[in-house]
């Protein structure tokens, strides 16, 4: 690709960040103003026990620093947003102080969707006349223009694109298999927001086995005796500096366990208050239709249930009738067992940095799936790395259109103000057309079937215009069906368990191809 | 889905998200009363024309106060208000409830006022867009689609009437559709749109004399019997659409007469205040007013404008072609702009129109006019709180026409009749020097906008000059539009006629 072209995709992109500034901000907003109060006039040892605001400063330390950093640029802007006392505070030089640091920091993002794409393997096409055709421009525009980080930087307002840059930057080190500026890049991410966590094993495990052990048996296991000190000890000292950095000056001052709190709170509920479209999603419907069959089959009275499940999200706490009640540890020993496979088929093998890729999205989708106390937004933790498998393959780039479709469109409920309604439609369709057209052009349409679209199956389709169908029911039919006061949460609900369906589809099919892949090794 | 069709969805929706993107903003007049801005003046006609019977409308009397933003547009605004008043009384009837509703604002009605707009636009001016760049047969389809995103992010229609507020898109677009028709040779449904177009915004007006001049001159061309029956048709299909909207207004004389008169205030002042027009850029200098009376000036104006459209409407009538058509629309309009009465400065719009449909030829002049024309309101958009706005739209607006048509970098020398002349028969030029003098000065005069915009924005005036950086504005933006005027004169009149054309084919293929 040529540069004028990412730089015309950066611009417009840019463009259309700046045009989004006057768009409704969620509570996320006066959060991060908060935290750059916070830092700003705080000493380092009152930041993690300041406690004026409820919303209390729980993203790592670097990130902490990050925000400490702002400040001191927006003091120029509007000094009364850097007072801790100062709550909900929103002039306009704060809203525009806070839109462009977010605008800006996405330069890192910029230059990782460029590293990443200078890391694209594709036969044949790669100077292909035909812009859509060119995989390079293709992954640009997936992953600049991703419609989940669109949203949910620059209209509900947080700083994912940096940190999804900081990720993409490590894989595309990982790509070109400089090692440790990929473990570097990771442990720093870790160190800015600990939601990573979720792709942590993918990793661990790749590093472990790529880089400290050097030599592979004839068929593909792990020799034992190739393990490199020298690689381990180079890798541990890269990884331990980042987190000495980062969580040195706390543990010094005997905070670690007050941060460690705050990083992880225990309290929440199973889900979020809007479902998040994963498994649990699916249990929770499940043990709804158990408990209405239970009822009528006179197994359970009505008085022992719990009248707040019946709202279906107005609380967070949620208690299960028919089917039992879910712990943390049940989650955490779920995800660990779905992620198992994944790990397992990745030290197995003589493993490339594609099957890292393939294992570091296999975590990912584990995660969302079976964590606890899921939020719908990390689905991007899933999309933004499937892009890049998407531009190389036709099969990651059937799961991927059918992943961020359902994906994207279960982010439609953050964005709940009616003026972003055209927004989010007219963005998410933007997306979508171009996935379609652009994936489609690029992997040929060879076996194009009639009335399906580009790389789907019959099925598959059936269930995008299904999406469809159920959206245009949610935000019109419902109302005037005048359900709105009988049955508040039925859209919602039906939104995150639709949408499950399809995460959970499309989940299997990728567990499929990757598991499968080594027939197609051994075959060529 | 075929990849063509796909790639025109995705630039439209990318229009219409632009354009939602903008109407986040604020409006004019948002929260000041006691008068507000052109937002309440539309909302005030929906509780008018809801509210009271047709022939109450225009008249002064107790339940309508025509010094609060009285209707002073022609009947078809008038129904298309009623239309949105009858839907927003459906939705809430607080919205126009009679004098209750008086500066009414909330969320949900600013919500219902930016769909209003959206609607017409859709409905009006974007199919209008895409159907005028489907049609150029020369294009290839990706051209097309590039084209029609262009022509859909020039940045004054959207912030006017998405970020200030008020429905241009409707009579712009009826406007273009009667172009489209005519350049295709449907005169009848053209001169028809165009009635309409007048019907809903007098302003259109701007752009009567080359429809007249044009239809005329090809009546004339024809057989003289053929051409007195065409002429005949497109009469009386003007007629008809006039007598049809104005029907229920025709009834009195008295009723009629005071419509007349509120569309055309003639006592209400030369300008509004400060418009990049000649009057209002000479006013600097000259105080006419002070030594002018009203009615003088009113005959000024008047004497000025009919001279200044004698050039183009004559070639335009002599020497009729599409091309000229085109470019006389703009000449005639930017001379109206430049020197008629009661000019405002969103009134630049209705050159701009016709600008766009140049796009495609002269990307590099149109260009550097859509942007002056732009900022030439840029007073107005700082009032209303548009600057990030329009600044953003404005460097979109800039990159799309240099990514789509290769505009800005192409050589602002082709096309240029000037330059072809020049080229001809003064070899001894060096017209290589022209070619990097023209491309300096448009860096140099899109650089001195944004410093004077920078200016306005951060700088206050002097307390004893409090409208030095409009005025500064208006008259660095009226320097161009002369300029302007004086280029497009020269591009129209040093055009061939349709008659020439053919003649020049017909030599080649002999």
């Amino acid at each position: 690709m040529a540069a004028p072209m990412f730089f015309c995709v950066v611009v417009t992109v840019t463009i259309v960040k700046l045009l989004l500034i006057p768009s409704y901000r969620s509570t996320d907003f006066e959060v991060h103003r908060n935290w750059l109060a916070i830092t700003h006039s705080k000493p380092v040892s009152q930041w993690y026990y300041e406690d004026t605001s409820e919303w209390t400063l729980d993203y790592p330390p670097l990130f902490a620093w990050f925000e400490f950093l702002l400040s001191h640029v927006a003091k120029y802007f509007d000094p009364a947003m850097l007072k801790v006392t100062n709550l909900n505070y929103a002039s306009f030089a704060t809203v525009l102080f806070q839109r462009l640091s977010v605008i800006v920091s996405d330069l890192l993002l910029v230059y990782a969707v460029y590293e990443c794409c200078q890391c694209v393997q594709v036969m044949g096409k790669k100077n292909s006349p035909q812009l859509l055709s060119q995989p390079m421009f293709v992954l640009a525009v997936l992953l600049l223009w991703n419609f989940g980080l669109l949203i949910v930087d620059h209209i509900h307002f947080q700083y994912n694109g940096f940190l999804t840059g900081l990720k993409l930057l490590s894989i595309a080190r990982i790509l070109q298999r400089r090692h440790l500026e990929g473990a570097f890049w990771f442990s720093l991410l870790l160190n800015f927001k600990h939601i990573y966590l979720y792709i942590a094993p993918a990793y661990f495990i790749y590093l472990l086995r790529a880089h400290c052990f050097t030599r592979s048996n004839r068929d593909g296991r792990v020799q034992w005796t190739s393990l490199s000190l020298l690689n381990l000890f180079g890798l541990g000292v890269v990884v331990l500096e980042v987190f000495a950095i980062s969580f040195g000056p706390f543990i010094a001052m005997g905070q670690l366990g007050q941060v460690l709190s705050r990083l992880f709170p225990v309290k929440r509920g199973l889900v979020h208050a809007y479902w998040a479209p994963n498994f649990w999603a699916l249990y929770n419907i499940a043990d709804k239709a158990a408990t209405a069959v239970a009822v009528r089959a006179k197994l359970l009275s009505p008085d022992d249930i719990t009248q707040a499940t019946m709202t279906g999200g107005l609380v967070q706490e949620y208690t299960h009738n028919a089917l039992p009640t879910i712990s943390p540890l049940v989650t955490v020993i779920l995800t660990l067992a779905a992620m198992m496979p994944a790990l397992v088929h990745l030290w197995r093998r003589p493993c490339t940095p594609r099957d890292f890729l393939r294992c570091l999205v296999l975590c990912a989708f584990a995660s969302f799936l079976f964590g606890y106390h899921v939020h719908e937004k990390a689905i991007i933790l899933i999309i933004i790395p499937l892009s890049l498998l998407a531009v190389e393959s036709r099969q990651d780039g059937q799961v991927f259109l059918l992943l961020s479709t359902c994906g994207h469109l279960s982010l439609f409920p953050l964005l709940f103000t009616q003026a972003e309604t055209p927004s989010k439609v007219c963005l998410m369709l933007m997306f979508s057309l171009f996935a379609f057209m652009a994936l489609g052009s690029l992997h040929g349409s060879s076996k194009r079937r009639p009335y399906c679209l580009p790389l789907l199956s019959p099925v598959e389709t059936a269930y995008i215009i299904g999406l469809v169908l159920l959206q245009l029911y949610c935000s019109l039919g419902h109302h005037a069906l005048g359900l709105t006061t009988r049955l508040p949460f039925l859209p919602l609900m039906l939104t995150s368990v639709y949408c499950a369906l399809g995460v959970m589809g499309s989940w299997l099919k990728f567990y499929f191809t990757t598991l499968t892949s080594v027939q197609h090794l051994k075959q060529s | 889905m075929d990849t063509r069709f796909g790639t025109l969805c995705t630039a439209v929706v990318f229009a219409v998200f632009v354009r939602w993107a903008v109407s986040l903003n604020s409006y004019s007049g948002m929260g000041k009363p006691p008068m507000y801005g052109d937002y309440e003046a539309q909302r005030h006609w929906m509780e008018i024309t809801t509210s009271l019977p047709l022939k109450q409308w225009y008249f002064n009397g107790t339940d309508n106060d025509l010094l609060y933003w009285g209707l002073d547009y022609p009947p078809l605004t008038a129904y298309h208000m009623w239309l949105c008043g009858k839907v927003a009384g459906w939705i809430n009837p607080d919205w126009t409830a009679l004098f209750a509703s008086h500066g009414y604002e909330s969320y949900e009605h600013k919500l219902f006022m930016r769909y209003s707009v959206l609607i017409g636009d859709i409905v009006i001016y974007i199919p209008a867009v895409l159907l005028y760049c489907f049609l150029q047969k020369k294009l290839s389809h990706l051209q097309k689609v590039l084209l029609s995103c262009v022509l859909l992010l020039f940045p004054g229609l959207i912030i006017i009437d998405y970020g200030h507020f008020q429905y241009n898109s409707i009579s712009l677009g009826l406007t273009l559709w009667a172009v489209i028709a005519i350049s295709h040779g449907h005169e009848v449904i053209g001169s028809a749109a165009f009635m309409l177009a007048l019907c809903y915004k007098q302003m259109s007006l701007y752009h009567a004399m080359p429809f007249f001049c044009y239809l005329l001159g090809k009546c004339w061309e024809q057989r003289w019997k053929k051409g007195f029956v065409s002429l005949c048709c497109i009469g009386v299909s003007v007629l008809a659409t006039f007598t049809f909207v104005w029907l229920p207004f025709l009834t009195e004389k008295d009723l009629f007469l005071q419509v007349v008169h509120r569309i055309f205030p003639v006592a209400r002042g030369v300008f509004e205040d400060k418009v990049s027009n000649f009057w209002c850029s000479l006013s600097v200098v000259v105080k006419f007013r002070n030594f002018m009376s009203q009615e003088g000036l009113l005959s000024l104006c008047l004497a000025t404008t009919l001279l200044g459209l004698v050039p183009s409407s004559l070639d335009l009538l002599f020497r009729p072609s599409i091309a000229k058509f085109k470019l006389a629309l703009v000449n005639s309009s930017l001379v109206f702009f430049l020197f008629s009465f009661q000019v405002h400065e969103k009134s630049i719009l209705l050159p701009a129109l016709p600008v766009c449909l140049l796009l495609p030829w002269r990307p590099f002049t149109s260009t550097w006019f859509l942007t002056i024309a732009t900022f030439s309101m840029l007073p107005l958009l700082i009032k209303d709180g548009l600057v990030i706005a329009t600044l953003v739209t404005s460097v979109l607006f800039i990159i799309a026409v240099e990514l789509g048509l290769q505009g800005v970098s192409s050589d602002p020398t082709i096309g240029c009749p000037v330059c072809m002349w020049s080229s001809k028969n003064l070899p001894w030029l060096p017209h290589r020097m022209f070619f990097y003098v023209v491309k300096s000065a448009f860096y140099a005069s899109l650089m001195g906008a944004l410093f004077l915009g920078l200016l306005s924005v951060v700088i206050p005036p002097p307390s004893s000059l409090p409208d030095l950086w409009p005025v500064l504005i208006s008259v660095y933006s009226c320097l161009h539009f002369i300029g302007f005027t004086l280029y497009y004169h020269i591009v129209q009149l040093m055009a061939p006629g349709a008659k020439e054309t053919t003649a020049q084919k017909a030599k080649k293929t002999q």
